[in-house]
């Protein structure tokens, strides 16, 4: 059965139908999925999601389906890590990495939000997705799509990495690249909206899309044994995450499957696309919208449409945020693949290297449970590592020339090394 | 109040969602010297319309963008930037993505 009870104006409390929408006609803000939690009492508990699918859809009864679910079905229940020798590194006593760069198929968080509007999509009967992308939403929706046998048109900014292009492209989709940045992107695809009648996950489709993004938090509760971390470190882009996995810890407190422990959200942004670390560090509501000009692409959202929710929910939670420099975002790639063998895209760099920021300024204490939040995958955006590596000059295949080049390494170490030109190499523990 | 008809006009494309209240209009041409007296006209035109347009007497509603000619006006001079003749405002929902 399905405990959805209608979508309703986040702002204006004014009820709508469950129906492809955008906006509330109220007061054009975001609309949102609510949920009959009285009458999930008793009946979602640890053991009915237990016995549920290794797949985000365990947590179905808490996501806006009317029926079966009709796409992801492999999408979500990635590994929560524990990271103990990067904790050591730090100086830090329990750390987690929940990595949704190994998710399935197109390997990052958006297979989570996509697999939910893409169910929605079928269910209202849509013959064609699309969204408005910095790259891997349109890599998972071009996934999703050519499962699910439907059309997909997707925009995205004209310099995407080639990862993401090829990544995207092979599934078929109508690729269109836009002579602009993402938010230039973002705008147009509310026209499309409007002009065609087609399911843009993120624009018409948006409160059932973002639902999806509930279940990386649902994941990192149960996974922890059924309690929350106290800090939870996310990437802020557009803002729909972070306010999801605090709607969904809210719910998880709500219907007692964890303890409230008061849990605090940490934003995660690029330096050179920061406009709400800069509203928190400045004690404003309202954030003033940024031209990105950063590395990690896949956060490059100067304009971020759920932002004042996200400064909503951090200042609620008691959390706060922070911003990393391009040097210390590859700095922190490599600390995570290094320490812990996870390859993460620079978005993911972003939200260790402002961790590690957050936990050196005393923000977030060494002695609590801490989670960073990693949604994508390193190998989708290779261009981003570009001349860290030294190709080292091939030999023949013998023993004898394999124990020269032993000895010469070990002679020469830092040759095969080069260091990092960031803060965060030094270890940072007393 | 300056005489309108000396005032450049500009084309007003609103989306959609918004039509309902400006008698399903997809575009409409308004007077004035900057964003902020052209979105002002708007408001006094359609009343319905311009109480959802603006959070205050002053402040647009935050869940709203405004483009002049592709660029977002709080890159310009927000509704003190001027506008002139032929000039295209888009009034843009906030949506998300990623």
């Amino acid at each position: 059965m399905s405990y959805v009870k209608s979508l309703r104006g986040k702002e204006s409390g004014v009820d709508y139908p469950i129906e492809p929408r955008t906006i509330c006609d109220a007061d054009f803000g975001p609309v949102e999925v609510t949920y009959d939690y009285d009458a999930m009492r008793g009946k979602v508990t640890r053991e009915s999601i237990e016995a549920g699918p290794r797949s985000l859809w365990r947590y179905r009864d808490l996501l806006p389906i009317a029926g079966e679910p009709r796409a992801g079905l492999h999408s979500g229940w990635t590994p929560l890590v524990r990271a103990d020798r990067l904790a050591k590194h730090l100086g830090v006593d329990e750390l987690y990495i929940k990595d949704d760069s190994a998710n399935y198929p197109s390997f990052s968080y958006k297979d989570r939000v996509v697999a939910v509007a893409v169910t929605k999509a079928v269910e209202f009967g849509f013959d064609t997705v699309g969204c408005a992308s910095t790259g891997n939403l349109a890599h998972s929706v071009s996934a999703h799509a050519a499962a699910a046998g439907l059309d997909a048109c997707v925009m995205v900014p004209h310099d995407l990495e080639a990862g993401k292009m090829v990544g995207m492209n092979v599934f078929g989709p109508r690729v269109v690249r836009i002579a602009g940045n993402y938010d230039d992107v973002n705008r147009l695809c509310s026209q499309i909206a409007d002009k065609y009648n087609w399911a843009i996950v993120n624009v018409n489709l948006r409160p059932f899309y973002t639902e999806g993004a509930k279940t990386h938090g649902f994941e990192i509760a149960e996974q922890l044994g059924w309690r929350l971390p106290k800090h939870t470190v996310v990437p802020v882009a557009g803002g729909t995450i972070l306010p999801k996995i605090w709607k969904a810890y809210r719910e998880f407190i709500t219907l007692g499957l964890v303890e409230d422990n008061r849990p605090a959200m940490y934003g995660a942004q690029a330096a050179g696309c920061d406009p709400i670390v800069t509203a928190l560090e400045e004690g404003e509501d309202l954030f003033r919208p940024q031209k990105p000009d950063t590395i990690a692409k896949s956060i490059a959202i100067g304009n971020p449409a759920d932002g004042y929710y996200v400064l909503q929910n951090i200042r609620e939670s008691g959390g706060h945020g922070a911003s990393a420099t391009d040097p210390d975002i590859l700095a922190a790639i490599e600390l995570l693949a290094e320490h812990e063998g996870i390859f993460t895209e620079p978005a993911g760099g972003t939200t260790l290297a402002c961790a590690i920021k957050l936990i050196q300024s005393g923000r977030i204490p060494r002695d609590e449970p801490i989670c960073v939040c990693i949604t994508g995958n390193g190998l989708k955006t290779l261009e981003a590592m570009d001349g860290r590596f030294t190709e080292n000059q091939a030999i023949p295949a013998k023993i004898a020339d394999f124990d020269r080049l032993i000895q010469a390494g070990n002679a020469d170490s830092s040759a095969l090394t080069p260091p990092p030109k960031s803060t965060l190499s030094e270890p940072t523990h007393a | 109040m300056p005489d309108s008809s000396t005032q450049p006009t500009v084309s007003v494309e609103i989306p959609t969602a918004l039509r309902p209240q400006v008698s399903d209009q997809a575009s409409i041409d308004v007077a004035g010297a900057t964003v902020g007296e052209v979105l002002g006209k708007l408001r006094d035109d359609h009343p319905e319309f311009g109480t959802k347009l603006y959070k205050t007497k002053t402040d647009l509603n935050r869940f709203i963008n405004i483009y002049l000619n592709d660029e977002d006006i709080r890159f310009l001079e927000n509704l003190e930037t001027p506008v002139k003749a032929g000039d295209h405002l888009a009034i843009v929902p906030a949506i998300a993505g990623g």
